[in-house]
C-alpha cells in the first residue's frame, strides 16, 4: 500500500474509542416499509442496511418452483453512494457471493417445506456502508423475515470478527478492515450456537482464529436479544394500542 | 422428475454407507482421491496445471499483461481470478454468464492466494500509477466430479510458481520471475450425519448439507476460510475441519508442491 502504516490501536482503545470486544452502537426497527409483508432497518455504526421481505407468495417463472419447498431468494445491494468511490449500480461479482452465503445463513431457520412451490424474497438494501455490510444485511433480513410472519425455528444473528495490529478485536469498522490483517464475518443461531456462515479472508493462525469464534459468539448473543427486543416492542405495542 | 427420484435414492445410499463407516469410492474419511498435477502444460500461458482429483480435472492457466493499476494501490500489482463451469465438465453447468456457483469458486480461490499474499504485489508495479502487471487466474473446470474448490485452489498455485513475466513481449524490462512467498492450499470437507469427510467426490457433495473450505499457508496459519450449505455446524465440528485442513493441507503441500522452487 502507498499509504502509511495507520496505528489502529491506541493506548488499548481503538480509533473510534471501542474496546478489543465492543459492538458498534445498533439500531434496529422493525416494520418500516408500507408494502413488504415484512421489513426491517439496521443500524450497526455507519452501516445503515434495510431488508424488506416478500413471500411466501408463487413463484416465478413456474420452472423454479420446488414441488417440495419455497425458494428462498436474497439479493443484497450496495446504493451507489454507499460508500466512498460510488459504487456501479446493479449486482457485481462480490454481491452475487455475499447473497449467496447470506441465504444459505438464513436458510436452516426458514420451515421452507411449508410452503411448496412458493418463493420467499429477501432484498438487502445498503443505503451506508462502514465494513461489516454482509452482517448488518442478515440481522436486518433475519428480523425482517420473523415480521413478514414466515415461520422461522429461531432468529439468525450475524457479526465479524477479525485482527487489526495484532489483537483479535470484534466488529471491525471500515479503516480497520482496509489496515487490518484478517476479517471474518460469522452468523449464528445464537439459541442453539449453530453456525451458518463463516468466511474469512487475511490471515489467523488456528489460536487467533478459535478466539475470533468465541468473541464472535458472545457478540451473537448480545445481537439476538436486540433483535428479539425490537420484534417484541414492535409487535407488542401493536397489540396493545390496537392498531392494525 | 425421474432424475430427483434417483438423486434421492443415491442420497439415501450415500449417507447409509457413510453411516456404517465406508464412502462410495473404498476411501477412507481423512483420504483424498488420487491426486495427480501436471504444470507447464499451455505454453501459450505464463503458468498453468492440471489438476486431477479423481475424476475432477480442472485446468488453470495464468496470463501476465500490463495495464493500470488501482488509483488506492498505485504500486501494486493487480490479481484478477476467474472461473468458468464449462458445459462439457457436467451436464448441470449452462453456457451464459457466470453464476453464484463459478463467482463463490473463483473467489474462494483468490481469497486464499490474497490471504496468503502469496504474490508480491509491490514486485508487479511497473511504473507507479502508471502501469504494473495484471496477473489473470483463470480457472477451467473440464470434468466435475465433486470438489472443483481444492482442484482449482492446488492448480491457481502451482501455476504461480516458477512464472517468467513476459517483459519482452511487451517491451519492458524488469524484474524476470514472479516472485511467490507462500503457498496456499485449500482443503474441502463436508458434513454427512456426524461424519466429517475430506474431498467430497459429487455423489457425497450432494448428499452433504454443509461444506467447509479451509484455505491454509506453509506456517499453518489460515488465509481463508468459506462455509456453504444449508445447514449450520457447530463451533467444535469448525474447529475438528480446520485442525484437519491445515494437516491435510501440510500432506498436498509437501507431495504435490514441494518439488517446485517458489
Amino acid at each position: 500500500m502507498k499509504e502509511e502504516k495507520i496505528e489502529l490501536i491506541k493506548d488499548g482503545k481503538r480509533l473510534d474509542g471501542r474496546g478489543f470486544e465492543d459492538l458498534r452502537p445498533i439500531k434496529i426497527e422493525v416494520g418500516v416499509l408500507k408494502r413488504a409483508d415484512g421489513s426491517c432497518y439496521f443500524e450497526l455504526g455507519n452501516n445503515k442496511a434495510l431488508a424488506a421481505v416478500y413471500g411466501p407468495r408463487e413463484k416465478h417463472p413456474r420452472h423454479l418452483q420446488d414441488a417440495k419447498t419455497a425458494v428462498v431468494t436474497y439479493r443484497y445491494n450496495m446504493a451507489p453512494f454507499s460508500v466512498d468511490d460510488r459504487k456501479r449500480p446493479g449486482p457485481d461479482r462480490r454481491s452475487v457471493e455475499v447473497s449467496k452465503v447470506s441465504r444459505e445463513a438464513l436458510d436452516p431457520v426458514i420451515l421452507k417445506e411449508y410452503y411448496p412451490k412458493t418463493a420467499i424474497d429477501v432484498y438487502v438494501e445498503l443505503l451506508q456502508s462502514d465494513a461489516g455490510t454482509r452482517t448488518a444485511g442478515i440481522n436486518a433480513a433475519s428480523v425482517a423475515l420473523a415480521a413478514a410472519g414466515i415461520p422461522m425455528r429461531d432468529l439468525v444473528s450475524s457479526v465479524a470478527v477479525g485482527k487489526i495490529d495484532g489483537e483479535v478485536v470484534l466488529d471491525l469498522n471500515a479503516v480497520e478492515d482496509n489496515h487490518g490483517e484478517a476479517d471474518m464475518p460469522v452468523a449464528m443461531v445464537a439459541r442453539t450456537d449453530t453456525i451458518t456462515m463463516l468466511q474469512m479472508d487475511g490471515r489467523f493462525t488456528k489460536d487467533e482464529f478459535e478466539r475470533g469464534l468465541k468473541l464472535a459468539k458472545k457478540a451473537c448473543h448480545e445481537i439476538y436479544e436486540l433483535q428479539r427486543a425490537a420484534l417484541i416492542e414492535k409487535y407488542s405495542k401493536s397489540v396493545g394500542e390496537g392498531e392494525e | 422428475m425421474g432424475f430427483e427420484v434417483m438423486e434421492d435414492i443415491r442420497k439415501d445410499y450415500v449417507y447409509d454407507l457413510i453411516e456404517s463407516g465406508k464412502r462410495v469410492d473404498g476411501r477412507g474419511f481423512r483420504d483424498y482421491r488420487e491426486v495427480s498435477v501436471e504444470r507447464d502444460i499451455i505454453n501459450k500461458a505464463e503458468g498453468s496445471a492440471l489438476v486431477k482429483m479423481g475424476d475432477t480435472a480442472v485446468l488453470v492457466g495464468v496470463k501476465l499483461e500490463p495495464g493500470t493499476p488501482f488509483s488506492d494501490a498505485p504500486n501494486k500489482g493487480i490479481i484478477m481470478t476467474n472461473a468458468e463451469l464449462r458445459p462439457g465438465a457436467s451436464p448441470d453447468f449452462e453456457l451464459g454468464p457466470p453464476n453464484e456457483n463459478s463467482v463463490e469458486l473463483a473467489r474462494v480461490v483468490d481469497r486464499g492466494i490474497r490471504g496468503s499474499e502469496a504474490i508480491d504485489l509491490e514486485k508487479l508495479c511497473i511504473e507507479e500509477g502508471e502501469k504494473v502487471w495484471m496477473t489473470f487466474i483463470d480457472i477451467h473446470a473440464l470434468d466435475n466430479d465433486g470438489n472443483l474448490v481444492d482442484a482449482a485452489a492446488l492448480g491457481a498455485i502451482a501455476s504461480l510458481l516458477n512464472i517468467s513475466i513476459p517483459n519482452d513481449r511487451y517491451g519492458l524490462t524488469g524484474e524476470d520471475t514472479l516472485s511467490i512467498r507462500d503457498t496456499p492450499v485449500a482443503v474441502t470437507m463436508i458434513k454427512i450425519g456426524e461424519n466429517i469427510l475430506v474431498d467430497p467426490n459429487l455423489y457425497e457433495a450432494n448428499a452433504a448439507t454443509s461444506r467447509l473450505t479451509v484455505i491454509s499457508n506453509a506456517d499453518g496459519t489460515i488465509s481463508g476460510l468459506q462455509k456453504s450449505g444449508s445447514e449450520g455446524l457447530k463451533e467444535e465440528e469448525i474447529a475438528e475441519m480446520v485442525g484437519i485442513g491445515i494437516e491435510k493441507a501440510g500432506e498436498i503441500r509437501e507431495k504435490y508442491l514441494g518439488d517446485i522452487k517458489a
